[in-house]
């Protein structure tokens, strides 16, 4: 049965140095709680930067494809309507009437896309169970998350170290 | 740590720490309400209530409901589309252009002003709906098969586009708005001591936990989507305009008008975020967070964007004359001297001449002046809508066809019970939404706050 440490700080800053010292010294952090994102922690406890936008960006060339191509089929192919003797005979004629749709179709799908993406991923969606170790890491506290059958030391070992990084409490949770 | 330059006003004024936010914020959604709140919410709901029988009234018999007649075909309804989805600007304004250049001022109104977009857009959205005439059919702009022979909407009419333009700006802002609000949510629910409101907000907070890998994402989705919604702000207000703009009538058919309204749509949304504001700060004491330079950077956007507003109305009268086009001309003549005049004198007065006084630092920093001067924008920006769509239709090529528009009482309900329902929508949100973005005014707070900045407090 592993046990994991959870050591808590009263400062971003504080908590933020003490993982540095704390990755310099050959511990592994699992994870970090947080109330706002902490800047700089990312890389210390190897966390990796996250691919979201890329797939926004494909989700915005889906979008867009589709409002052309629907646009191209409904009124170049499938009806063409002569308005005001405006061209609509091929879509390279027609295409500055279809510019602001395309765009905002390609935003439509973008955004929610990405959003859709995000709630997956995080694993947020509504009528989930928070998971975050202490009520308080939302709203002034700062969590480190310590596993030990990652860590070579001795929990006395991690715990004198954590203690020395100025933290406030240290709970132990099976 | 970010450093910032000493000369800059604080942001976050008195000693706070992380906490006293988490306290200040939550304080109006965990308390009880006053009196004041009670009475409030009641007036706006009698209003609101006049509005909904008014709406019920126009769908039962129709816009004839209304005082449209053969040559006046879009008066108050459009105007109010225009200025309510004008008033939403300031929200999206303020939360994306203001995070792609690192404004930390926005930290402390961006909740707000975006919920004022959300509702204003839903206001909006209510008008062209309303004057199809037959809103049950509002389905037929989509492109859904159909039994018809395949007869699919116009991709070419700038009307469509506007279906497109505000339901997108509507949804992105309504995500935008929500993935921000998640983690505060979070907060409150681990706040949270009845059952009841623990459950609620459990639901809302989607069981956010505030890792490390979720932050970094909730970053990046920020960002990307700051980034989509600062062309998409503007692409809007242009579409609307372009309903205007792309038609062949007199004083609409200019290529002013794009940038001209996107402004203008500005001008009018920082005005109603200030009228909300200042009401908000007082009421639920939030006056460390929303402070005078907060109140002074909004009024240095609406004497910039009111005198770019300006400058277009005088390059539309100039190009009128310069033109040599007849009708153009006398559109434009017609506007400022005909039967209409007063409108544009207003219009005139409320948007160009009184927002001038906001050069004066006093003026700029005065809570009274600034809560005064953004009511009377408000009333020029909702002229100013008034005036292009009236007075540019109501004379006719035909002088036979002139005629002038009269609001009904359907019309003045209609109209003002739309704000009333926007009140309701907006008190309600007040007390049950964290007003200020807590846990992002948490990290402006070691490098503009307050107490950080002199060295009181490390």
């Amino acid at each position: 049965m592993s046990k994991t440490l959870l050591a808590m700080y009263d400062d971003d800053h504080v908590l933020l140095e003490g993982a540095k010292k704390l990755v310099a010294k050959g511990v592994h952090i699992k994870e970090v709680f947080s109330p706002f994102p902490i800047h700089g922690i990312d890389p210390v406890i190897g966390v990796r930067p996250t691919r979201l936008a890329i797939c926004a960006f494909i989700y915005g060339l889906i979008g867009l494809t589709l409002a052309i191509t629907g646009m191209y089929y409904f009124l170049i192919v499938d009806w063409p309507m002569d308005i005001g003797g405006k061209p609509n005979k091929n879509l390279m004629e027609n295409i500055p009437a279809f510019i602001p749709i395309a765009f905002e179709f390609t935003v439509l799908c973008t955004a929610h896309g990405m959003a859709i993406t995000y709630f997956l991923r995080n694993k947020t969606l509504p009528g989930m169970k928070a998971e975050n170790p202490d009520p308080r890491t939302t709203d002034d506290k700062f969590v480190m998350e310590i596993d030990l059958a990652d860590t070579n030391q001795s929990e006395e070992e991690v715990i004198g170290m954590l203690n020395e990084t100025g933290a406030i409490e240290i709970n132990a949770k099976v | 740590m970010q450093k910032e330059a000493e000369i800059r006003e604080p942001l976050i004024l008195g000693h706070k720490t992380y906490n006293d936010i988490t306290e200040d914020v939550c304080a109006p959604v965990e308390g009880k309400a006053n009196n004041v709140f009670y009475g409030l919410l009641t007036v706006a709901s009698l209003i609101a209530l006049w509005g909904l029988g008014s709406i019920t009234y126009t769908i039962g018999v129709g816009i004839g409901a209304w005082g449209l007649n053969k040559t006046v075909g879009w008066a108050w309804d459009i105007t109010n589309f225009v200025w309510w989805v004008g008033i939403g600007h300031a929200g999206t304004l303020i939360s994306a252009v203001l995070l792609l250049f690192r404004q930390k001022w926005r930290m402390a109104i961006n909740r707000s002003a975006e919920a004022m977009t959300i509702f204003a857009v839903m206001m909006a959205a209510l008008f062209p709906g309303l004057h199809m005439g037959r809103p049950w059919l509002a389905y037929w702009v989509l492109p859904l098969p159909n039994h018809f022979g395949s007869l699919w909407p116009n991709f070419n009419s700038p009307l469509l586009w506007d279906v497109f333009a505000i339901s997108t700006y509507f949804s992105v802002s309504l995500v935008f708005w929500y993935i921000g609000l998640i983690p505060d949510f979070a907060t409150i629910r681990d706040r949270a001591i009845k059952p009841l409101p623990k459950k609620i907000y459990s639901v809302l907070a989607f069981g956010w936990t505030g890792r490390a890998k979720h932050w970094n994402r909730f970053e990046e989705v920020s960002l990307v989507l700051a980034g989509l919604a600062t062309p998409l702000v503007f692409s809007v207000h242009s579409i609307v305009s372009m309903d205007f703009a792309t038609s062949v009538i007199p004083g609409w058919h200019t290529t002013i008008f794009p940038p001209y309204f996107v402004a203008g749509a500005v001008f009018s949304g920082f005005a109603m975020v200030l009228t909300l504001m200042l009401i908000l700060r007082k009421a639920y004491g939030l006056e460390a967070y929303l402070t005078l330079k907060h109140i002074e950077y909004m009024n240095i956007i609406i004497i910039i964007t009111g005198s770019m507003v300006g400058v277009a109305y005088l390059s539309e009268l100039f190009i009128s004359w310069y033109s040599g086009v007849e009708y153009e001309g006398y559109a434009f003549l017609n506007r400022a001297t005909g039967p209409y005049w007063w409108s544009y004198a207003l219009m005139m007065t409320c948007n160009v001449v009184t927002p001038q006084l906001m050069w004066f630092r006093k003026i700029r920093r005065s809570m009274v002046a600034t809560f005064i001067l953004s009511i009377i924008v408000n009333i020029g920006m909702w002229f100013e809508r008034f005036v292009i769509i009236v007075t540019s239709i109501h004379r006719d090529y035909i002088p036979s066809s002139w005629s002038m528009f009269h609001p009904t009482f359907i019309d003045v309900g209609v109209y003002v019970g739309t704000i009333g329902i926007f009140f309701v929508l907006f008190l309600l949100y007040s007390r049950t939404f964290p007003v200020l973005a807590l846990n992002e005014v948490k990290t402006i707070l070691k490098s503009s706050g307050e107490s950080y900045k002199n060295g009181e407090a490390h």
